[in-house]
């Protein structure tokens, strides 16, 4: 066992290490820029004197290292400062649209992953058949469309022609369940179509790789019937590969949502992002790009734990 | 001629969908090149009220401002697919040269270079991008210099991997022995051994690239307007969409005829490289 806490002591480390450094570039940006958010927020009419005070007021005349830790202690507690462009405060602006962008994620995410599993699986199986054929065309078709393409399509079938779904997604605060849920399912559906493709070549692949094992063979030598191989020989080892799939995947919709909020007018994170880069609000963009970094980061740190915990190999050591 | 036969016998032996997709480049391709002869109007002329129908005069009608759908469609292939090409140039000679360089290299150079790589891939590129582009602002250069450089970090590894099993062999050995430069090594032996994967991974990035830049001239932060950018036009006119108009997905569908195109036949050569491992 304590070989097993090495090396997923190791690997927590280094995750932690890398979101040391990406916290570090993600900060470095601003100091990049000519002029600083005391320049930006008061404009050019203001006078030298305005400017420094609120400079100081920003704690923006403090040397870069002690900016910088005094923004990653704030971060950490959620205290991501001012916006430049409305002085709000960026944790207020970001809360519920961070929930709001999980949300849509998840959704998508419970649809997309049972889906691609099955899809996954069977294609594996019968590899080589027509159906297999079939699904790797059609996949490939969908991982080469844009996204806005898929909405915009969606839309315009499912809402405007068919009138199904409204095609708008912006949900207030304060929405029942059910209609966020009618509300968000046509953006959910957008970013199913988009990552079930993905996911399920993945799927795919790993299971390939699986049962091309020498063990499985010998398996199926022995006589053993083919449901049995799949669920006591093929299935332990494939946990680990099937939940990093999972788990990259919701990374990959986490991150992916931001032209699919665009197109459907949805409040997330996303969204927030894409105005505020226009605006060069630099605050609030390195505060959205902070946890849409940290959270791809983490989910994928916790990818490589839980394929580290469930592998065999590992867990039984000789 | 023996090489032109070859080709012409490996095409025809070719998968459907690999046919359709060389058939959807060498058209684009050739819209590209020809986009001043085939177009009818000028790039950015404004010819017209804003959002007209489809007519004779207007094939794919009018958008936002007025200005012809399908003379902007044609010199979209021009712009997007253009850009789209540099930015893949770029991220391959840099990943290219660095990933191969580490291989051969070993030691500091190699890990100092793919802890770097691992930092930059561990953010996403998107969010990344976006981020760079706020801090150097929305031009055509720092769009290409962005992408192709976070781009390159997949190219750094896969010319890794494949040059470090080049690497081991005794040839490299003898040719080290030899005297030779690093230069000549990466050139001469490295480079013809490890083409055929990164052949294929050029059109897996050129997609990627593609519909990176495309995104991100969707959201407004990519290919600024007036250059006709098929990202951009649907932008423009996605207005249209509730109207019950197909206008704006005619710019999205020639992104996606694209990149179904070049997979198809990225695909082809993939299966076919890895075939002929297979029978070795």
């Amino acid at each position: 066992m304590s070989n097993i806490l090495r090396i997923l002591f190791q690997r927590l480390a280094l995750g932690l290490f890398t979101l040391f450094i990406v916290s570090l570039i993600i900060f470095m940006g601003i100091t990049l820029l000519p002029g600083d958010a005391a320049e930006a927020m008061l404009g050019q009419s203001a006078t030298p004197d305005t400017v420094a005070a609120l400079r100081v007021q920003l704690g923006l005349d403090l040397p870069p290292h002690t900016r910088y830790f005094n923004w990653l202690l704030g971060a950490l507690q959620g205290d991501f400062g001012t916006s430049v462009g409305s002085g709000q405060q960026i944790s207020s602006l970001i809360g519920t649209r961070f929930a709001n962008t999980l949300f849509l994620a998840i959704f998508a995410a419970t649809i997309a992953v049972p889906l691609a599993l099955i899809l996954g699986i069977l294609a594996a199986l019968y590899r080589s058949s027509v159906y297999d054929r079939v699904v790797n065309v059609v996949t490939l078709a969908s991982i080469s469309m844009p996204e806005f393409f898929i909405s915009y399509i969606l839309i315009l079938f499912v809402s405007v022609k068919a009138g199904w779904l409204p095609s708008l997604a912006n949900v207030q605060t304060g929405v029942p369940f059910l209609v966020r849920l009618e509300m968000t399912l046509l953006p959910a559906l957008a970013l199913t179509l988009m990552s079930v493709a993905h996911m399920m070549r993945m799927t795919r692949a790993s299971i390939i790789n699986l049962l091309a094992n020498p063990y499985i063979e010998m398996a199926t030598l022995k006589g053993i019937k083919k449901a049995r191989i799949i669920t006591h020989h093929a299935l332990p080892n494939a946990w680990a590969p099937i939940v990093n799939v999972i788990v990259l995947n919701l990374a990959y919709l986490i991150v992916g949502v931001v032209v699919v909020e665009v197109v459907f007018v949805y409040p997330g994170l996303g969204q927030l992002l894409v105005d505020s880069v226009q605006r060069r609000d630099l605050p609030v963009v390195q505060a959205a790009c902070l946890i849409f970094a940290a959270t791809y980061i983490l989910l994928n740190l916790f990818a490589d734990i839980i394929s580290i915990v469930t592998n065999p190999r590992l867990l039984n050591p000789k | 001629m023996n090489k032109m036969r070859f080709a012409w016998n490996e095409f025809n032996k070719a998968p459907l969908t690999a046919k359709i997709g060389l058939l959807i480049i060498v058209v684009y391709v050739f819209v590209a090149i020809f986009a001043p002869l085939i177009a009818p109007f000028g790039e950015s002329e404004i010819v017209g009220r804003k959002y007209l129908p489809w007519s004779n005069e207007f094939l794919l009608g009018t958008d936002n401002l007025g200005r012809d759908m399908f003379t902007r469609i044609v010199y979209g292939a021009r712009n997007t697919v253009g850009i789209a090409l540099i930015t893949t140039l770029l991220a391959f000679s840099l990943g290219g040269i660095f990933g191969i360089f580490a291989a051969v290299m070993g030691g500091w150079t190699e890990l100092v270079l793919s802890r770097v790589v691992d930092i930059l891939m561990a953010i996403p590129s998107l969010i990344f991008s976006m981020l760079l582009l706020t801090i150097f602002g929305t031009s055509v250069i720092s769009l290409i210099l962005i992408i192709g450089v976070l781009d390159s970090t997949r190219v750094y590894r896969l010319a890794r991997a494949t040059s470090l099993n080049i690497v081991v062999m005794d040839y490299i050995d003898v040719a080290r022995l030899r005297g030779e430069k690093i230069g000549w090594i990466i050139i001469n032996e490295i480079l013809p051994n490890i083409s055929a994967p990164l052949v294929a991974e050029f059109g897996i990035r050129f997609c990627f690239v593609f519909l990176t830049i495309s995104s991100l001239s969707f959201l407004g932060l990519g290919i600024q307007p007036p250059t006709a950018d098929w990202g951009g036009m649907v932008r423009d006119t996605a207005d249209l969409i509730t109207f019950d108009d197909y206008t704006p997905l005619i710019p999205a569908a020639a992104i996606a005829i694209l990149t179904i195109g070049v997979n198809f036949v990225v695909d082809w050569f993939l299966q076919k490289t890895s075939g002929l491992k297979d029978e070795l």
